[in-house]
């Protein structure tokens, strides 16, 4: 047993760290979050330059090359930043699609332009209010064309590709849909967290071609969900930490009662609380990206029992860094919201943790009847 | 980053489970762990410890990460873990040495005189001599160093005067080790003295705690007028604090290492069977929610254990991060048994083992856990230790720091 990143992977992530301490400090959020620009193109651009777009593609298709372990440490590096980028849809989702279930064909049209970061990809799966079984999917393949409503789409409004989950004759299907093309209408929605940017796509006729196998779209979108579960688990936990960091920063220079108040046994044992849920969350993250990497049979268990960890973590890091903060804490000027709507939107975007809790004992049943 | 055996601790643990296999009879893997707050063990369970412990030490496989000159293995910390692993699943006598071997022997090896490491630690290590801890009093548990037992110099020998309490097998005992006030017009951290200490001395009278499971498995243990030889004190004169810590520190890492897993089987299982709603427990969402919310904590703990331990396989020292796994863990499992008893109804207010499910196993572990919230560090030290030592937040206020002992007011040790 060894579970040590390697000093590689660790320097990768350094390395991460620095750049984006120099080019995205909180401002740089803030700045997205209360204008109408969707993200940051500079920030985007400078990602793609550093090569994490395409980190765990192969070079061939325009990527770094390099492994799951360095990209779930990028994760966490631009989670702590609160990038305001749309870099969990393109990569998480779209890229890793692609990855998966991409003919070597499709991988050589679309690759490249994810990792140049020329073209942003996202997964359009919702289709309105709760977490919905694929069986209840409306958006429907007809002879190669989409048709219906996906809602909500993070990042749909940005980007150019979509993976679309679709029923498709007796079963569903995953496609790939050009977003800037014909039979497409989206537009951009308020968002919880406007430093990330959702849409409602409408798909009239938009051509559409298939991405894995036919009938097979609610298995791959599964799986698809899985792996992404992991890479945001450690955006998340990234986010987590920074927030108890500030928290602990916060609350160790603001006196109440001649004493800086993160002296009062509450509030240490609340932020030892918070700090032993990151460990938890980050422990079950450890886990689930190895298992990622080997893609081994641990993932799909895992992969819910980071999500619902990161998820419950990044939630309650960004709840008591608001209470802790006090009547600042609440305030616009303050930064705690952009934490507080973060964390809420992360924790919801691959589905609630309430559903991926559902979800681990479904998967925990089977295994005990194996 | 590899969760597996690295090829080298897979043949480890093949030998390990080879040895095991020869020498003790496997548990079936369905059978449910004993509940780790032991009970009185009776002089035949004694015994039989004591003939499991000789055979592991005379064919190589007892205190693993001792030095050799002690009788260990020179092994790591790793290499114990897999041992302890493997070990747990056979039917093996009760471990009664995890106090003396994790805890009182590193102590003597780093605080002890050349005699003393002669004298005691093969014994100890080949467990024919038993060692149990004197530390907590009646009136000093989270706050240790308040303790009052008195250490009065007679010559050359010590007169121990005080009660200690919460001493996991002192009934049985050979040997304890004892933290004393040698100097109460000294700071309170400066006027301890530890010392070694017969348990069959004149004056030492051990009476069994009845705690609230009915178990006995600590004890009271008084000292009148007791006579301790100079030549059994550990460490300098006064310098006993110091010498305690170590003990402490090695308290942290032997609880440790133990703990994630969880009983989640068990508990499908039960949901299964019980009824709610008109169909089985495991069907409704609320049961569902739960297991899964106890589930990924278990986990998560379970691997911060692991990370743990593979640092300090790769050199690092253990560190107050530790925490994390007792401070969580602990009262999960209160948590977990409470919700086992809810999923049983009414039946869940029963004890009988015949008609109870599983044995009652969920009711023994919900009158058992409190324990476990308070032996090794209350749930509020643990979190304290995350918030100074993790988190670097501000130390606590302490009024008794810079007063000697004497003048430090205490309070009766209540009722």
């Amino acid at each position: 047993m060894n579970l040590e990143f390697s000093e590689d992977q660790k320097f990768v992530q350094q390395t991460a760290r620095d750049y984006l301490q120099a080019h995205a400090g909180l401002e740089v959020c803030r700045a997205v979050l209360e204008s109408d620009r969707p993200y940051d193109p500079d920030l985007w651009k400078g990602v793609a330059e550093m090569g994490w777009l395409g980190a765990a593609v192969p070079e061939e298709y325009g990527g770094a090359g390099l492994g799951y372990l360095e990209l779930v440490l990028i994760a966490q590096e631009v989670g702590r930043a609160l990038a305001p980028i749309p870099f969990s849809s393109s990569v998480y989702l779209a890229t890793e699609a692609l990855l998966l279930f991409g003919s070597d064909e499709q991988r050589r049209e679309h690759l490249p332009g994810l990792c140049s970061g020329e073209r942003i990809g996202t997964f359009a799966l919702f289709e309105g209010v709760g977490d919905p079984e694929p069986a209840e999917l409306a958006v429907e393949l007809r002879g190669g064309r989409l048709h219906g409503e996906k809602l909500p789409v993070l990042d749909g409004d940005v980007a150019g590709l979509a993976v679309v989950l679709a029923k498709d004759g007796a079963g569903t299907s995953l496609v790939l849909a050009d977003l800037e093309g014909e039979g497409v209408e989206r537009s951009g929605l308020r968002s919880f967290d406007p430093s990330r940017s959702q849409a409602r796509i409408a798909f009239d006729g938009a051509p559409a071609q298939l991405l894995g196998s036919a009938g097979q779209g609610a298995a791959q979108a599964e799986r698809l969900l899985d792996r992404a579960a992991v890479m945001m688990g450690f955006e998340q936990v990234g986010g987590a930490e920074r927030a108890l960091e500030l928290t602990k920063e916060f609350t160790m220079g603001r006196y109440a009662f001649g004493r800086p108040v993160a002296s009062f046994q509450v509030l240490k044992h609340r932020m030892a609380d918070t700090y032993a849920r990151n460990t938890i969350a980050l422990s079950n993250g450890y886990y689930a990206a190895w298992a990622l990497s080997n893609d081994n049979d641990e993932l799909p268990l895992a992969a819910c029992s980071v999500r619902v960890a990161a998820s419950d973590a990044f939630r309650l890091a960004s709840e008591e860094m608001v209470q802790m903060y006090g009547g600042v804490g609440f305030t616009w000027e303050y930064d705690c919201h952009l934490f507080y709507r973060r964390a809420r939107l992360l924790g919801l975007a691959l589905g609630s943790a309430d559903a991926w809790r559902e979800k681990l004992i479904r998967r925990l049943e089977a295994r005990e009847a194996a | 980053m590899d969760f597996n055996d690295t090829p080298q601790e897979a043949e480890f643990r093949a030998r390990c489970r080879a040895w095991l296999e020869a020498n003790a009879e496997p548990l079936d893997p369905n059978e449910t762990a004993p509940n780790p707050l032991g009970e009185r063990e009776d002089a035949g369970a004694v015994a039989a410890a004591k003939a499991w412990q000789a055979k592991k030490f005379d064919e190589g496989w007892a205190v693993l990460t001792w030095p050799k000159e002690y009788g260990g293995q020179e092994m790591g910390r790793m290499e114990a873990v897999i041992w302890n692993q493997e070990e747990a699943k056979f039917r093996t006598a009760p471990n009664i040495y995890t106090i003396g071997h994790g805890m009182l022997g590193p102590t003597i090896m780093a605080h002890g005189s050349d005699e003393q490491k002669k004298r005691y630690l093969r014994d100890m290590a080949r467990g024919q001599e038993i060692w149990c801890q004197l530390f907590s009093e009646p009136a000093a548990g989270s706050d240790l160093a308040g303790l009052q037992t008195r250490a009065v110099r007679d010559g050359d020998d010590w007169v121990l005067n005080g009660q200690k309490i919460w001493s996991t097998g002192a009934h049985y005992s050979d040997w304890g080790m004892i933290v004393t006030r040698s100097d109460s017009n000294a700071v309170k951290h400066a006027g301890l003295t530890y010392f070694i200490v017969d348990m069959k001395s004149p004056g030492i009278e051990i009476r069994p705690i009845r705690q609230i499971n009915g178990g006995s498995g600590f004890n009271e243990v008084f000292f009148t007028d007791v006579r301790v030889p100079g030549s059994n004190q550990l460490g300098k004169e006064g310098d006993g604090w110091r010498v305690a810590i170590t003990t402490l520190m090695n308290e942290r890492v032997a609880i440790g290492a133990g703990s994630g897993g969880g009983r989640f089987r068990d508990l499908l299982r039960l949901a299964r069977t019980a009824r709610r709603g008109g169909r089985p427990a495991i069907e409704d969402s609320a049961v569902r929610q739960k297991i899964a919310d106890f589930y990924v904590t278990s986990k998560g703990l379970q691997f911060t254990g692991y990370r743990t331990l593979s640092a300090i396989s790769r050199g690092a020292t253990p560190g107050p991060e530790g925490s994390v796994g007792k401070a969580v863990g602990a009262p999960m499992a209160q948590q977990l048994a409470s919700f086992a008893l809810e999923i049983q109804g009414p039946m869940g207010g029963l004890l009988e083992d015949s008609v109870v499910p599983q044995e009652a196993l969920w009711q023994d572990s919900y009158l058992g856990s409190p324990g476990l919230r308070i032996a090794g560090g209350t749930d509020e030290i643990l979190k304290n230790v995350i918030a100074e030592r993790v988190l670097g937040l501000p130390p606590e206020i302490r009024v008794d720091k810079d007063r000697p002992f004497r003048d430090v007011p205490t309070g009766p040790p209540g009722k």
